[in-house]
């Protein structure tokens, strides 16, 4: 049952801008994700929480559209786009990722171009949006970093001359600079040091307060989802166990799996 | 929002109506239910001051976080009713319930999630700044009210993760209370407070009852909000076996 | 008794060296990649009797077009007499029994390694380009599978990438040779190394051009009346070599791509690249009445 079903009737808030439906995904004997749903709803954060192998990572790609799931329904209340995205095309994918979805990873090589200089790697998502004005590539990058809080004194030096918290920076200056409507977060924070996590994840708190962008992040830690989300969605072996509002599924989890996950960490 | 676009508080109008509201704890690690409270039921009107009273680990903070919706309740009905209609705080979608607090419900404890590198003036001003108020009329009012609880001038900029659990208090309170909200609940908001801003709260509560705020309030010295008090609520520990300790 | 009572008299097994498979093969995919604009088209890349890397992807497709009517003119960075030029020249002549020439204008199919004449091409002649590398993304994406992809998507934000960097660095654009172009619209090729002096006359020109690399085993063409558009920001306009000003030290020609001769003294002289306007120019001051046709470029503007 979705939450759509469950509540639609008396929604007072208005209509989601992710929804998400009947998602299964297998490799060979394996299940990767089995009957998941996820709505998110305009300026908020939903956090998707759960072990490695859960699925929750995969859920992400499929957010922004790098796989496709075996079935299941993903739709944005975006303008010019309507109907399953999975059905979209090569072409109009690329063109909707580059244009109206944001993405961190965790790796930094996965987003970056480690050789190219941080700006430029701003610089590209605009130029495949089609910017074509070198003054306005240049300005746009500045302030993406900016906003990023990310030197700008360092802003032409390429990505693997940085640390790995100036690297997620870049990605998410990169990921911001076209001001997407979603922004995907896969572990922004994984590996990198106490210290710049809580940096990191402050830079991302304020991006949120100030741009109010719709944000989904994927985690294993309990506390960048407590920190971050609004409302979380606990994964296990492919599947959604709970849901429900960050401070209601930390402070009275239901489902075992759940309770066993904020006991272990409280 | 302003109070004239989510519909005014009308004096004696009904906001809250709990019916028949239970919380029961289900730990699957112990194999156990721990029982908080059933049968609850009371209904709430504007300006109106509810006190919940009982013996510790009644479920007075329970019956708070359940209204709010931080606990799940396993029956009963919270019907809240507010600008844009009525709504079953058990049973709404959890978007709605973020939506109504952040509009709506307020809830006041003694605990602040102080975030780093926020100001506290900024942290004050924040819900006035989602309520579309403007930066600098918004911090001025912030200023206003981080004086009234008696935080000291030189604290305003500074970062609240590093004050005091008293000073820390103060701050939540003054963000909380700023913004009139239609419902507020209470967690003991006066536990670590000096005497003067105990006062200012009691102030405050005081304005806003009077502004058709209705409350619900947990208070380990009633006796400092004596004066507000229209009504209390006894909560009665259940004589079962597994009752919460 | 000697090989020679043995065997028949050597005669070629097929006109113009290439058998017939081997240059229907070719001309398959001329024809492909005529169709499809800028886009780089696979072919077999048959051993000729030159190294790879030396214009064997021109030579092909070359000697697949030409014909005992055909007149050919091969150059080699603008020079008709160049080692490698003349080879070519010769070998073509001989397997074909098509005319050699130095002129442009007499030219039916020209060969080219580096540059484009700067007398304007007619509808009637052929441009043969020599390509080494005819990937512009190689540079930006090592892996040929993506890069194909990328042209697949027609995914070029990298090849801006590359002309930011140089803005950020250098202030301007500091890509010269092989400048990467868009060919109607679609596909991004690169030219070839000409200088950016030579890029233009392939845009909405009369003639047909083909580029080939024998290495890398691709061809693709510009068709006539194609729009062939440099890769430019809107506020940074597309810049030529500016030689306006320079003379060239042996014919006086002005207005022409030159090459710079270095001095022993210190300091430099300037000749025109296209050697053969060149000798013209030349026969002409003294009085012979070689035959110039129209340039590309005129006071060191592009006319097209």
């Amino acid at each position: 049952m979705s939450v759509l079903d469950r509540l639609a009737p008396e929604l007072i808030t208005g209509a989601p801008l992710l929804v998400m439906q009947g998602i299964a995904k297998r490799y060979g004997p394996v299940v990767a994700l089995e009957d998941v749903a996820a709505t998110v709803w305009p300026g908020e954060v939903l956090g998707i929480v759960g072990e490695s192998g859960s699925g929750k990572s995969t859920l992400l790609r499929m957010m922004n559209l790098e796989d496709t799931p075996d079935t299941g329904t993903y739709t944005l209340a975006l303008p010019e786009v309507a109907g399953n995205l999975f059905d979209l095309d090569r072409f109009a994918r690329r063109q909707l990722c580059a244009r109206r979805i944001g993405i961190v990873y965790q790796n930094p090589h996965q987003g970056l171009l480690m050789g190219h200089s941080s700006s430029g790697n701003v610089a590209e998502r605009l130029l495949v949006a089609g910017e074509r004005r070198f003054a306005t590539l240049r300005a746009r990058a500045r302030e993406a970093l900016d906003v990023s809080e990310f030197p700008l004194n360092r802003m032409d030096d390429p990505p693997r001359l940085l640390s790995g918290g100036m690297q997620q920076r870049v990605q998410l200056a990169k990921a911001i600079a076209l001001e997407p409507a979603l922004l995907l977060l896969d572990e922004p924070t994984t590996g990198l040091d106490v210290s710049v996590q809580a940096l990191v994840l402050d830079t991302l708190k304020r991006l949120q307060r100030d741009r109010a962008i719709t944000m989904v992040i994927v985690s294993h830690d309990l506390g960048v989802i407590r920190t971050m989300a609004d409302r979380v969605m606990v994964m296990r072996r492919g599947r959604v166990v709970e849901e429900g509002l960050v401070d209601q599924v930390f402070q009275d989890p239901q489902h075992p799996y759940t309770q066993e996950l904020v006991h272990a960490k409280l | 929002m302003p109070n004239s676009e989510r519909g005014a508080m009308v004096p004696g109008a009904v906001v809250l109506q709990v019916e028949g509201l239970a919380k029961s704890f289900q730990m699957h690690h112990l194999g156990q239910n721990l029982h908080a409270f059933d049968h609850v039921s009371f209904t709430l009107r504007a300006g109106e001051f509810l006190l919940l009273k009982g013996p510790n680990g009644v479920g007075k903070s329970t019956l708070l976080r359940t209204i709010y919706r931080s606990y799940l309740p396993q029956a009963g009905h919270v019907w809240f009713s507010h600008g844009a209609g009525r709504t079953d705080l058990a049973h709404a979608a959890d978007v709605d319930i973020a939506l109504l607090r952040r509009r709506e419900i307020g809830f006041v404890t003694q605990f602040l999630i102080a975030r780093p590198r926020v100001a506290a003036e900024d942290i004050v001003a924040e819900p006035l700044r989602k309520a579309g108020v403007a930066a600098e009329d918004a911090l001025e009012q912030a200023r206003h009210w981080l004086a009234t609880f008696g935080v000291k001038r030189d604290l305003w900029r500074a970062y609240p993760t590093s004050f005091s659990g008293g000073e820390q208090q103060k701050v939540n309170l003054a963000r909380a209370l700023i913004l009139p909200p239609r419902l507020l609940l209470l967690d003991e908001p006066t536990a670590s407070l000096d005497v003067g801003a105990r006062a200012a709260l009691v102030a405050r509560l005081a304005d806003l009852k009077a502004a058709g705020v209705a409350m619900i309030g947990v208070f380990h010295h009633p006796g400092d909000v004596a004066a507000l008090v229209d009504r209390d609520l006894m909560l009665m520990a259940k004589e079962v076996d597994d009752v919460a300790v | 008794m000697s090989l020679s009572n043995l065997t028949r008299p050597w005669a070629a097994f097929s006109y113009g060296f290439l058998d017939p498979s081997a240059k229907r093969e070719i001309r398959r995919k001329m024809i492909k990649a005529i169709a499809v604009p800028g886009c780089q088209i696979p072919y077999a890349s048959r051993e000729v009797p030159i190294a790879r890397g030396w214009g064997t992807g021109g030579l092909q497709v070359t000697l697949t077009l030409i014909k005992p009517a055909s007149v050919v003119k091969v150059i080699d960075q603008g020079a008709d007499d160049s080692v490698n030029a003349a080879s070519i020249r010769r070998f073509l002549s001989r397997v074909s029994g098509a005319g050699e020439t130095w002129d442009t204008l007499a030219a039916t199919i020209v060969q080219s390694r580096h540059r484009i004449p700067e007398e304007r091409l007619r509808d009637d002649q052929v441009l043969v380009l020599q390509v080494p590398n005819p990937e512009p993304l190689r540079p930006v994406q090592p892996n040929m599978s993506i890069a194909r992809q990328m042209h697949a998507d027609a995914d070029y934000g990298r090849l801006w990438l590359v002309l930011y960097e140089q803005m950020v660095r250098s202030g301007r654009i500091m890509q010269g040779a092989a400048y990467p172009a868009l060919v109607n619209g679609r596909h991004v090729m690169t030219p070839s190394p000409i200088p950016r002096w030579d890029v233009p006359k392939l845009n909405m020109a009369r003639h047909l051009t083909f580029l080939s690399a024998g290495r890398e085993k691709r061809l693709y063409a510009v068709p006539p009346f194609t729009r062939v558009e440099p890769l430019v920001f809107s506020d940074v306009p597309y810049k030529v070599e500016d030689h306006t000003r320079l003379t060239c030290h042996r014919s006086g020609l002005t207005g022409v791509f030159m090459n710079e001769i270095p001095q022993a003294a210190g300091g430099s002289v300037f000749e025109a690249s296209d050697s053969h306007l060149g000798i013209k120019a030349i026969r002409r001051a003294e009085g012979d009445a070689a035959e110039i046709g129209p340039l590309w470029y005129q006071n060191g503007e592009f006319r097209g």
